[in-house]
């Protein structure tokens, strides 16, 4: 039954999201109408509304552009475009490169908003303008918003920036020293720049911002640094504030009110941001918002997810530690909260409860719902009812000893009390180690294929909680960490997952975490990237791997695909080795200590010895 | 002479060695004074490069370089203040490793006595007005301890946590290196 409604719902979605405007080849076409003409058909048994689609416009639809990391308000980074498909992806050449001239980690994924692309690099958050009407798409001009040098020391896992997002002319990112700029996408101009954060309390920005309504949404980094979390909604024209919700503290500052309807009692009660945590510690309490915001237009909400609470050891602050490693729904508008949920309340692990969220319409015992889907740090896929925050359901995708499932009457994790830390005690084993079976590192979703595609790592850890001592501006972590390799002894993985059978539909191992996201197009290719760097193209239907390409440095970055000036189809991605798993190689730092960035040196020695630091944009096209 | 006498002999030497003023310094235990006002007061060369004929030089040492206790003092300091959660115990993450032979901003005791009170434009923060002079330079012992640049019998023998590296005491002594930029200040 549920099968069924998958079908009807891929074929549905597929012309949901086929507006793509421009020249395509003739298979693009003959896709198009054929699911067309099944649609029709479909929709003739489906009147008690199963057909499922993408929630959410794209806030550009068409797939020529690229105008935000996540492609799409749902999150779902895939394109329509159809030129290269998985039989001439094999013949894919190197269209034009450009060197960003930064050595650290490159995140980010590249806009590209018509003929011009936009790329910010890490730390010092340069905006670079390549004019792509040009032959080698030369450099248009670029912006320097000089950010504090200081900032490098509060930023916990090398100084990345996740991208920018486009919105009315205006190119908006955020800069290490936790400012947001808006830039003339046509001049490179500053139009303004409003500082949000305190480097002196640990405060950082490393996200990408999404401008929903009028309003840009940022979020803080520094969860390692006893940060107070925040979302904060600017004035897109102005820069002015409009609202921010802290993660922690009493209701009026979390921005919870009469609208506020969590699904669980845990979740209901007054000022339980402040109750949950001993004596004053919601202070600085972590619980930053750096990673994606997903925005349903039809519903007015937004959603996104809190960071782990400071410091890692649990042992000093009992308590379920509202509303860190969770998700929130809010008004965008007023930033009101309409719902909230812990992914790991009391969170044991640096569970970073930030990933992406799929904002998708999925066939789920025998009726569409509007659901969410995230790839949780834990290491569980959770299908949320996107309305009231229900857990419909949570699986594991990689291994974990951590805890034993999910309850799913109380929606509470059900935990492994052996492998929970504690002081002055090594505790072996814990699995997945503190980046989760998935980190920050953005899925994909194809309408056609009805897979998630999700890069994640397998990793375990020892773990000590040791003395937390807060000072303002220094980590406050308080724990021992040595990562190693889970079971297989592959430290990466791409799984293609069917959120509505809740299984894997395939999966590819790789030696290193897979630390780039992934992107899936209407030709049925998904282009993700290796931190050996090698940028490789997979059929999205079995795996298969169908072309690879060998970049300068490892890749952790965000692909991208889009139409250029000639009608052609491209796909660039961002190489450059770093991030917190390539902290080694970017940091220099000496693998003779396990418990160096983190503990995730320990679990990467070898990653020296294959790559080196330097970051280059690549991009692709057919011959 | 007895193989007896030798023996008395020979532990009125060892007795003698032990009370001598190198090993009465190696147990010399200086309490903490106030304010915490820490100020470099010698500047000392970062650079090899100086014009001109050579100058003098001042041998610095700082003052617990051949004090245990001074040194197992820093190394609780390194841990209070936070100094583990960037530089973690030796091998770096979001500062350099100090286990290693590279030196930034140079090896000497007041080298590094400057960067904990001054601060780095890296992201080494200012621990000015937070350490008395004292605590500094037992940091400093520390510090020059992790990549084996103290003598062996004062720097730290065993761990008070997670085993993830040898102990500073096996750490073997690298010739200190002037580094060029820290990496993270590589950009155009």
């Amino acid at each position: 039954m549920a099968k069924a409604y998958l079908v009807v719902g891929v074929l549905a979605l597929n012309v949901a999201c086929s507006g793509t405007t421009g020249a395509h080849e003739s298979h693009r076409q003959r896709t198009s109408s054929l699911a067309a003409v099944r649609n029709t058909r479909v929709a003739d048994s489906s009147e008690r509304g199963t057909v499922a689609r993408v929630a959410g416009v794209t806030p550009d639809s068409s797939d020529a552009q690229w105008t935000i990391p996540a492609k799409n308000y749902a999150s779902t980074r895939y394109s329509g475009l159809g030129q290269i498909t998985t039989r001439n992806v094999g013949s894919l050449k190197l269209a034009f490169t450009f060197s960003t001239g930064v050595n650290r980690g490159h995140e980010a994924a590249p806009l590209v908003v018509g003929s011009t692309m936009y790329i910010v690099t890490p730390f010092p958050n340069i905006l670079y303008a390549l004019d792509l009407s040009q032959p080698g798409a030369p450099l248009k001009w670029k912006f320097e918003p000089h950010p504090s040098s200081s900032a490098q020391g509060v930023a916990c896992c090398d100084v990345v920036n996740r991208g920018a997002a486009y919105w009315d002319g205006k190119i908006y990112y955020n800069t290490l020293d936790a400012h947001t700029v808006a830039v003339d996408a046509a001049t490179g101009r500053e139009i303004w720049n409003t500082r949000l954060g305190e480097i002196n309390r640990g405060e950082s920005i490393t996200m990408a911002p999404l401008v929903v309504k009028g309003k840009v949404l940022v979020g803080n980094s520094g969860g390692e640094f006893g940060i107070r979390g925040w979302l904060t909604a600017l004035d897109a024209k102005t820069g002015r504030l409009a609202w921010r919700a802290y993660t922690t503290g009493p209701d009026k500052d979390v921005l919870i009110g009469s609208r506020f309807k969590p699904f669980y009692p845990q979740d209901r009660g007054r000022d339980l941001g402040v109750s949950t945590w001993p004596s004053d510690m919601w202070k600085y309490a972590g619980g930053g918002v750096w990673g994606w915001i997903s925005y349903d237009p039809e519903l007015n909400l937004i959603y996104y997810g809190t960071a782990n609470p400071s410091p890692w050891n649990p042992e000093v602050r009992p308590g379920d530690n509202k509303w860190t490693a969770g998700i929130f729904a809010r008004d965008p508008d007023t930033g009101e909260a309409v719902w909230a949920y812990q992914w790991s309340p009391h969170d044991l692990y640096d569970y970073d409860g930030i990933n992406e969220q799929l904002l998708l319409d999925l066939p789920i015992k025998g009726r569409t719902r509007k659901v969410l889907v995230r790839p949780e740090r834990s290491g569980y896929i959770y299908v949320l009812d996107r309305e009231t925050g229900e857990v419909l359901s949570a699986d594991p995708y990689g291994y974990i000893t951590t805890t034993k499932g999910v309850d799913l009457t109380t929606g509470r994790p059900i935990e492994n009390p052996e492998k929970a830390p504690r002081t002055g005690e090594v505790v072996r084993g814990v699995c997945p180690a503190a980046p989760g079976v998935k980190d920050w590192q953005p899925s994909s979703w194809s309408p056609r294929t009805g897979l998630l595609y999700i890069p994640h790592q397998n990793l375990c850890q020892d773990e000590e909680g040791t003395e937390a001592n807060y000072i303002a501006g220094t980590p406050y972590v308080a724990a021992i960490v040595k990562m190693y390799a889970g079971p297989g002894g592959h430290r990466g993985e791409l799984t293609a997952w069917d959120p509505v059978g809740r299984k894997p539909a395939w999966a590819v191992k790789e030696r290193f975490p897979v630390w780039s996201g992934t992107v899936v197009t209407g030709g049925d290719v998904v282009f993700y990237g290796t931190m050996d760097g090698w940028f490789k193209a997979l059929d999205a239907r079995s795996g298969t791997e169908l072309w690879r390409f060998k970049t300068g440095s490892g890749i952790i970055g965000q692909p991208v695909t889009y139409l250029g000036p000639d009608h052609k189809q491209y796909v660039a991605i961002l190489s450059g080795v770093g991030g917190w798993s390539g902290a080694v190689v970017v940091g220099g730092l000496d693998t003779r200590d396990s418990s160096a960035a983190l503990g995730f040196v320990n679990a990467m020695k070898d990653l020296p010895s294959v790559t080196t630091k330097g970051g280059m944009l690549y991009v692709f096209s057919l011959p | 002479m007895s193989s007896r006498c030798r023996s008395a002999r020979r532990a009125a030497a060892l007795a003698l060695a032990v009370l001598g003023p190198t090993a009465c310094r190696r147990e010399t235990r200086e309490f903490a004074t106030w304010p915490p006002s820490a100020s470099a007061s010698t500047a000392v060369r970062e650079v090899e490069l100086r014009p001109g004929p050579p100058t003098r030089e001042v041998d610095v040492r700082g003052p617990y370089a051949d004090n245990a206790y001074g040194v197992s003092e820093g190394k609780r300091l390194y841990n209070q203040m936070n100094c583990t959660g960037c530089h973690f115990q030796g091998g770096g993450g979001i500062g350099p490793p100090l286990m290693d032979s590279e030196w930034i901003y140079g090896s000497e005791p007041e080298n590094v006595f400057e960067t904990i009170v001054e601060g780095r434009p890296n992201g080494m923060p200012s621990f000015r007005g937070k350490l008395t002079n004292d605590q500094v330079w037992q940091l400093v012992a520390y510090v020059r301890s992790m990549s084996g640049l103290l003598p062996k019998d004062v720097a730290s023998g065993r761990n008070d946590h997670m085993q993830v590296r040898s102990q500073e005491q096996s750490t073997p002594k690298g010739t200190p290196q002037q580094s060029a930029l820290p990496p993270s200040a590589e950009h155009p």
